[in-house]
């Protein structure tokens, strides 16, 4: 039975204050991290989600702490709504053994056991059949948990999309496919990568039902996240959550962005989610002016504490190179 | 004097292969619009328009085998498949298609396909995007495995590579789109031959790809102590110059491969057992090799660094070799 009152949202005080404030935090923390490529305190490549904060921010409000999450290269929202800490996410992009994943992952790859967060996937797709056996093994353990599988629409066109997609069907797994479409795979628009441009008929193909919700609206993502949730929870077998978004960022630090036109950028910018609930949040009197300031003052000095504390972090010591490619005792 | 980069090299080459030869054309993830995720195609989707320059959707499988059937009916591809990383997504169709249709056919179908790749770790790009997986594909029977390692083979590969009946690999290494040279050479590359890019007496220093810049420096500091080193660039893994790396180990009867791939199972391994097998009585001393450590390639800094090929790690192993 559904429980109707997980599914809908309680839009009080308490929740709009933190629902934006997640969402500052994703968008703040990442622009410091965008400084500090630019200082080479970060390096490799650096996917922002500027833009899609909503996402993330919307569907971990449905998830409990058993269930699983697992996401792309473009998942440092994601991590820091799931629960690792912006100083443990900062430190991994510095690559300190402080980081969450020891400084051998990178920004590409957040991990964390404690939150159920398995991965920073940098393979499109890659994750998905990850995301599958994750909800195989809770559903063959008696576990509760749904496993929330993050991506973005690109991978609708690799067959591991397709090839997971009709197991989890075929087996009734609890997964919620969270495709977050920004309509570009790099530079490939959406129109060149895909003869059927409506995604969720990919997922009709293989019997997963689906919901399309305006990614840009956090209240809205919630909603179909919290509905979607209910109805795995309720053994109905995975769930298909199309989220229409934008990337208001380059796909990584190095992209000129040939692809696109500044006034697409603009006019999405205009739709930009946090700056949308705050106003909407003020106009309905559940947030006042204070409360933002005060949340980009909390959330200021967490990312300023996080980047401390990334600057204090040590390097492992070179000796424990071959560390972590087999298990240290086998027994 | 015509100065390049590699990376306008290999640009150069695929335009001058596209106008030669209306068989041929580009396909790959961001080879068009993008404009290649490594620039190489940049401006070509507007000099060929989308009919020789086709973007592809994220669908690795699917777009190299399209590229394996469409060189069996008769066209030129050159499938671009962004890194070897991603590689591993049509394996099944480089290995199981390109590399046996002409076999399992009796001789009857052949695939002239060219599959380009960019290689290599050195960017802290971390565990699934910094790999050298070019040996794994040396190991397959139907291949023609390339390296180019210097910005004139990035110019002049491609035209025999297109050339060769049978399907052929391109590995670049990404550390080397950067790198630029005056390409007055000879307009021409063969790709059966490795060749010698520094002669020396001492020490065979083994090397392709990559990691040529790393030796050719090791080569210069051992000279230093009075080492006179000798430099093979093999440019081809696939079929291997065995009567090179012979002959150089004939004269110097010493060798260390260097390698950015991991030691087990590697190219480094197979160069050395053909030292062994067809050279082993010219030998002066126990043969030695530099290869990435046994690890995925971690994200911090100075742990990847430890992990690759150095050129310090390179001039002690030859130094060991020769015992000083
Ligand atoms: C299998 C594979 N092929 C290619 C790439 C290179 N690549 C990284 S991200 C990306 C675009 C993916 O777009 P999308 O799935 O829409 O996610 P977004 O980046 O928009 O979040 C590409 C082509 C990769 N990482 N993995």
């Amino acid at each position: 039975m559904t429980d109707a009152a997980a599914v809908r949202v309680k839009l009080d005080h308490a929740h709009c204050r933190e629902l934006l404030r997640q969402m500052i935090r994703v968008r703040r923390f990442e622009e410091r991290c965008a400084e500090l490529y630019t200082k080479e305190k970060i390096r490799g490549f650096l996917h922002l989600y500027i833009g899609q904060e909503a996402v993330a921010v919307g569907v971990m409000q449905a998830l409990t702490p058993d269930d699983a999450v697992v996401a792309t290269y473009r998942e440092h929202g994601h991590a820091l709504v799931r629960g690792i800490s912006a100083r443990r996410i900062m430190a991994e992009m510095y690559g300190k053994q402080e980081g969450c994943s020891g400084g051998r992952g990178g920004s590409m790859h957040l991990f964390d056991a404690a939150n159920r967060f398995y991965g920073g996937n940098a393979i499109v797709a890659g994750g998905m059949p990850i995301a599958a056996g994750l909800a195989l093994a809770d559903a063959m353990q008696s576990r509760a948990g749904v496993t929330a599988c993050f991506f973005g629409e690109g991978a609708a066109a690799e067959g591991e999309f397709h090839e997971t997609m009709n197991l989890a069907a075929l087996w009734r797994l609890p997964v919620l496919f969270v495709c977050e479409n920004n309509l570009y795979a790099m530079g490939t628009a959406l129109t060149l990568s895909e003869s059927e441009t409506d995604l969720r008929t990919k997922a009709a193909g293989y019997r997963v039902p689906s919901e399309v919700v305006d990614g840009m609206n956090v209240v809205d993502v919630e909603a179909a996240a919290r509905r979607a949730v209910a109805a795995i929870r309720d053994g109905k077998g995975p769930f298909f959550l199309e989220c229409r978004t934008y990337r208001f960022r380059a796909h990584s630090m190095f992209d000129p962005q040939l692809y696109r036109k500044k006034k697409e950028i603009e006019d999405w910018m205009k739709r930009d989610p946090i700056v949308r609930f705050r106003d909407w949040a003020v106009a309905a009197g559940e947030l006042h002016d204070d409360d933002i300031a005060k949340i980009e003052a909390e959330v200021a000095a967490e990312v300023a504490d996080a980047t401390d504390f990334a600057e204090k972090g040590t390097w492992e010591p070179v000796d424990t190179l071959t560390r972590h490619v087999g298990a240290e005792a086998r027994a | 004097m015509t100065v390049m980069t590699y990376r306008e090299a290999m640009r150069e080459a695929i335009r001058e292969a596209m106008l030669a030869d209306t068989r041929v054309f580009l396909m790959g993830e961001d080879v068009g619009h993008y404009g290649g995720s490594y620039a190489v195609s940049k401006g070509l989707l507007e000099e060929f328009g989308p009919g020789r320059v086709r973007d592809t959707p994220l669908s690795e499988s699917a777009f190299t085998g399209i590229g394996i059937g469409a060189a069996m009916g008769g066209m030129r591809p050159i499938v671009e498949l962004m890194t070897c990383n991603f590689s591993l997504l049509a394996l099944d169709q480089i290995m199981n298609n390109a590399a046996t249709i002409r076999h399992m056919s009796g001789g009857q179908f052949n695939v002239p396909v060219v599959i380009r790749m960019a290689t290599g770790g050195g960017r802290q790009l971390a565990a699934q995007h910094s790999h050298s997986l070019e040996g794994w594909f040396a190991h397959i029977p139907g291949l023609r495995v390339l390296t180019p390692a210097t910005v004139e083979d990035a110019r002049w590969m491609l035209k025999p590579a297109l050339d060769d009946p049978d399907p052929v690999l391109i590995f670049e290494n990404a550390l080397l789109y950067n790198d630029s040279a005056d390409i007055a050479g000879e307009p021409t590359c063969d790709i059966d031959r490795a060749v010698v890019r520094r002669e020396g007496g001492d020490v065979s220093l083994i090397t392709y790809g990559g990691s040529l810049g790393k030796v050719l420096a090791a080569a210069e500091q051992l000279a230093a102590v009075s080492i006179s080193a000798e430099v093979i660039d093999l440019r081809v893994l696939r079929p291997l110059d065995e009567a090179a790396i012979l002959t150089s180990v004939a004269k110097t009867r010493r060798a260390v491969i260097v390698d950015e791939g991991w030691r087990s199972g590697s190219i480094s391994a197979e160069i050395m057992a053909r030292i062994v097998e067809g050279g082993f009585w010219t030998l002066d001393a126990p043969l030695a090799r530099v290869c990435s450590a046994e690890v995925p390639i971690p994200y911090a800094a100075h742990l990847e660094a430890a992990a690759l090929p150095s050129v310090e790690r390179i001039v002690s192993a030859a130094r060991a070799v020769l015992g000083r």
